[in-house]
């Protein structure tokens, strides 16, 4: 047994990756699952011959960047939330690009920090599902309908805690003042069907099986399930509504990318940069995750165009991350997630 | 009474002590101690600085909830796993019955089953769309959730069942192992004084059998105190609920680390109450166990029973979630199939040993430092080295992180101002930072069993040794280690698995590019698609299969050794 295990140890030291430090290379910190970056990352390694080095984690990478300090080997940091990239601003983890010609082109401003330390990739709209069968086409269109009395007990979302709904929150107490918003949770609580519960496919699963009749979800998961035959008939028995519309526009959140401080290989970093804003990459965004596109020459794809055109809320990002800790404080107080 | 019982004893106290016997043992535990510790004391270091107090808020709002919850999960699971473990183990070793010889080693197969796993597989089979409810509607005839009443998976309910499932073999492993090394004359003896079966169990078996078994549970509400993926899935909030939320929704670090630190002593206080509640008893197994057990016959329905008790936790905890996702790894072969996986399974392989070799070396010179000098100081050594068990996997990844970058970066100075050249960060971000992590981590487990099989050996064993002119270290490799041998087997394959399993830690302390089994399978699982990865998730279950067999054959064999 012990020689076995000597045997096996050998054969895996050996295979074992070196951290990357060669020209040639960027390394990558992601909040985002490491197989949804790579059609994009093999993508960039075609075109400039630059290898990604990638670890994934959702939690403790801000303490690992921060405690490797100049010597981290991180040369940027991909995020699926504001508040995410905002918490590295905040701890001085990142370096601004002001001056990039490429980057400014294709990100709009409102989609990128003041002084350049992160740039938005794709952006993503917290709607609404309806059920085809059980809700009128136009009988909701607001967040601030979902506390309206008639919806009691028809409503379904995953925990108030989740940073997509943090941050739909962040934004009504940017609108509202927080007071307001404390009754409109508190509203929106009261018209639960169930405890919150799950991610936003089993919301959209919970009106296909009639435990309630309007959820809160992520645009490109309904595509996601759309494109998966077992999840298929469960997606096609909700309609998609983009809240506000008409109004101030519907929330969105970002994936973002930033660039570190320490970054040891920052030629390869912005290069990565740039070329993520880039039409080409852009482009297998939208298609491979049904996302919008930052670059605003780069129209949505497929189903995603299908959607129709989303008015985004203009309110700034920013805005949104500050109000961050307010707003958990917030479905703590009105008790959200409790039974 | 267990004095009495084993007859064997030596009076409680600690003839071990010799003065000449050179304190290298002891320098050598206190130095260990001094780095295992460094990620626990990182932490609580952490929660001296604090972004805001987080507790007026918490007071006021969610914290008699998480902890209310986390109370009763503990409990329920604790009573699931000691109900199915004790239950079990005593069938396994003491009655006769269909199949029993398998039980042995199957009652530990749920064990290779990772919690969120588990939990996953049961939510997809019970939900509305899963097979259950909609065999459910097709044969009554309901057309939607309202016309019917289904028990909820995503249930604090729910969650005791899963965990219990997958952590009940703790208790069964540590109990049979203690079973198995009772004299059965103890049991004859008892009977023929007039006791019945059972209550021979609860007045004799049991209390040799107590810490054993303590070490098995207190295992048991350790991993459910940290466990965050299973309850964060069912929606259950427990106090690692408000320790994520402080950490990433508010950001505050430090308060997320006052909360484990309190996690940290409520594990302390329960430690410390089981061992001062037996801390006049004294044990050592009467050298008389040769005898071979006679297991009772019984009538038929009783043996039913037995086969019920051993076969419903396995089926439950093993064969259905092993079957579903063997269904899954077929229907989603394409998907799931990649080149990467051998050099994945390499690496959990690669890692997981390691880690248990260490764990195992370094756990048997802690116990036995302790039997050498046992003195309050080298008690307070044993505890502290233990308490990276007591912390969520992703709080103790920061801990691991604090030392180790520290010292690199601390090493790349000297060597920037000394030699003009940066040394970089050598020990952060690499293999040896992810095998630290887990000996941290599971130290508790191997440190704990070697500890309490140690116990079980006669001091007079040590003394004729030493008094032949045997040193210490002698002694541990000629008579102690032989006769731990199933117990040395049973510590490092625990920790195997359990490394095997390990989520958190690797995710955030992982080298780039770098997959174990486990990351690879949470990467789909965290997006809501875990079938896509069915066939590795099937891995995990199978390499986690065979060190149990392995181990259950040396606790047996352990037996017809002696």
């Amino acid at each position: 047994m012990r020689l076995k295990l000597a045997a096996t140890a050998a054969i895996a030291l050996t295979a074992m990756p070196v951290a990357a430090f060669a020209d040639g290379e960027v390394n990558i910190y992601s909040y985002r699952q490491a197989y949804l970056l790579e059609p994009l990352l093999n993508a960039f390694e075609k075109e400039t011959g630059i290898e990604s080095n990638v670890v994934f984690a959702k939690q403790g990478l801000a303490e690992r960047l921060d405690r490797e300090g100049r010597n981290s080997p991180a040369d940027v940091v991909m995020t699926v939330d504001i508040s995410r990239i905002d918490e590295l601003v905040e701890r001085n983890l990142l370096q601004g690009i002001t001056d990039n010609k490429i980057l400014n082109k294709n990100i709009p401003e409102n989609l990128r920090h003041p002084d350049g330390e992160w740039f938005a990739l794709t952006t993503r709209g917290r709607l609404i599902y309806t059920s085809k069968d059980r809700v009128e086409e136009g009988a909701i269109t607001t967040y601030e309908d979902l506390a309206d009395e008639k919806w009691n007990n028809r409503i379904c979302t995953r925990s108030g805690k989740h940073p997509y709904n943090i941050a739909l929150i962040s934004s009504m107490i940017a609108h509202h003042g927080e007071a307001d918003t404390e009754k409109w949770l508190a509203g929106v609580k009261d018209n639960l069907a169930r405890k919150p519960q799950g991610g936003d496919r089993d919301q959209i699963k919970a009106i296909a099986a009639g435990v309630c009749d309007v959820a809160i979800g992520n645009s490109y998961y309904y595509g996601n399930m759309l494109q998966d035959e077992n999840e298929r008939e469960a997606a096609e028995t909700v309609r998609l509504v983009f809240p506000n519309a008409d109004g101030r526009g519907t929330h969105i959140n970002i994936s973002s990318i930033a660039l570190t401080k320490s970054a040891p290989n920052k030629d390869n970093a912005i290069k990565l940069m740039e070329f993520l804003s880039s039409a080409e990459a852009q482009r297998i965004y939208a298609e491979a995750n049904a996302e919008y596109p930052a670059n605003p020459n780069v129209k949505p794809v497929g189903m995603v165009a299908e959607w129709g055109e989303i008015h985004p809320d203009s309110i700034s990002l920013q805005e949104i991350a500050d109000n961050r800790n307010a707003a958990v404080k917030l479905v703590d107080r009105v008790d959200f997630d409790g039974e | 009474m267990s004095e009495a019982a084993t007859g064997a004893n030596i009076a409680p106290a600690q003839p071990l002590h010799i003065k000449r016997t050179s304190k290298r043992w002891l320098i050598a535990a206190a130095l260990i101690t001094a780095i295992v510790a460094l990620p626990v004391l990182a932490v609580i270091y952490l929660a001296f600085f604090p972004d805001e107090n987080i507790w007026p808020h918490l007071m006021s709002t969610t914290l008699p909830r998480y902890l209310v919850t986390t109370l009763k999960l503990m409990l329920g699971v604790g009573i699931l796993a000691l109900g199915i473990g004790l239950s079990s183990a005593w069938a396994v070793t003491m009655c006769e019955f269909p199949g029993r010889k398998y039980f042995e080693w199957a009652m530990l197969l749920p064990f290779a089953v990772p919690a969120y796993v588990i939990a996953y597989v049961y939510t997809s089979l019970l939900d509305y769309a899963g097979p259950v409810q909609s065999a459910l509607r097709a044969v009554f005839g309901w057309t939607s959730a309202a016309d019917y009443w289904f028990p909820e998976i995503r249930s604090l309910e729910g969650a005791i069942l899963m965990i219990g499932l997958v952590l009940y073999p703790y208790v069964y492993l540590l109990a049979r192992a203690a079973f198995l090394e009772q004299s059965p004359s103890l049991f004859a003896v008892s009977r023929s004084l007039g006791h019945s079966a059972i209550s021979t169990f609860f007045r004799v078996v049991l209390p040799i059998a107590r810490p054993a078994i303590a070490v098995g549970l207190s295992l048991v509400m350790m991993e459910t105190l940290n466990d965050f993926g299973t309850v964060d899935f069912f929606a259950v909030q427990t106090l690692t609920t408000g320790l994520f939320d402080t950490w990433m929704n508010l950001g505050n670090l430090g308060g997320a680390a006052q909360i484990a630190s309190v996690m940290l002593i409520f594990v302390l206080v329960l430690v410390t109450l089981e061992r001062y509640s037996r801390r006049r008893q004294q044990q050592f197994a009467a050298r008389d166990n040769r005898e071979p057990i006679r297991r009772f016959t019984m009538s038929f329905p009783r043996q039913m029973v037995c086969v019920a008790v051993c076969g419903i936790p396995v089926f439950l905890g093993f064969a259905i979630p092993g079957a579903t996702l063997a269904t899954y790894a077929i229907e989603y072969f394409s998907e799931s199939w990649n080149p990467d996986f051998i050099q994945n399974t390499l690496n959990s392989l690669f890692l997981s040993s390691a880690a248990a070799l260490t764990t195992l070396v370094i756990g048997v010179t802690l116990a036995y430092s302790r039997r050498l000098h046992n003195t309050r100081g080298m008690q307070v050594l044993m505890r502290l080295s233990s308490l990276g068990y007591a912390m969520p996997g992703a709080v103790l990844a920061v801990g691991v992180i604090v030392p180790l970058a520290g010292f690199d970066n601390w090493l790349d100075s000297l060597m920037r101002d000394y030699f003009g050249f940066s040394s970089g960060l050598l020990l952060s971000g690499s293999a040896f930072a992810l095998i630290f992590a887990y000996t941290v981590r599971f130290l508790a487990v191997s440190a704990g069993s070697v500890e309490s099989a140690l116990q079980k050996i006669t001091p007079s064993m040590d003394m004729a040794s030493r008094s032949l002119g045997h040193t210490p270290g002698k002694t541990l490799v000629k008579v102690h280690l032989p006769m731990l041998r199933g117990t040395l087997v049973t510590a490092a394959l625990v920790v195997f698995v359990d490394c095997m399993k390990e989520l958190p830690a690797t995710l955030i302390l992982r080298p780039f590019n770098f997959e174990t089994l486990a990351t690879y399978v949470y990467q789909f699982a965290s997006d809501e698609k875990l079938f896509h990865s069915a066939l590795p998730a099937l891995i995990i279950v199978v390499a986690g299969i065979i060190p149990i067999i392995l181990m259950s054959r040396s606790i047996s064999n352990s037996r017809a050794m002696n």
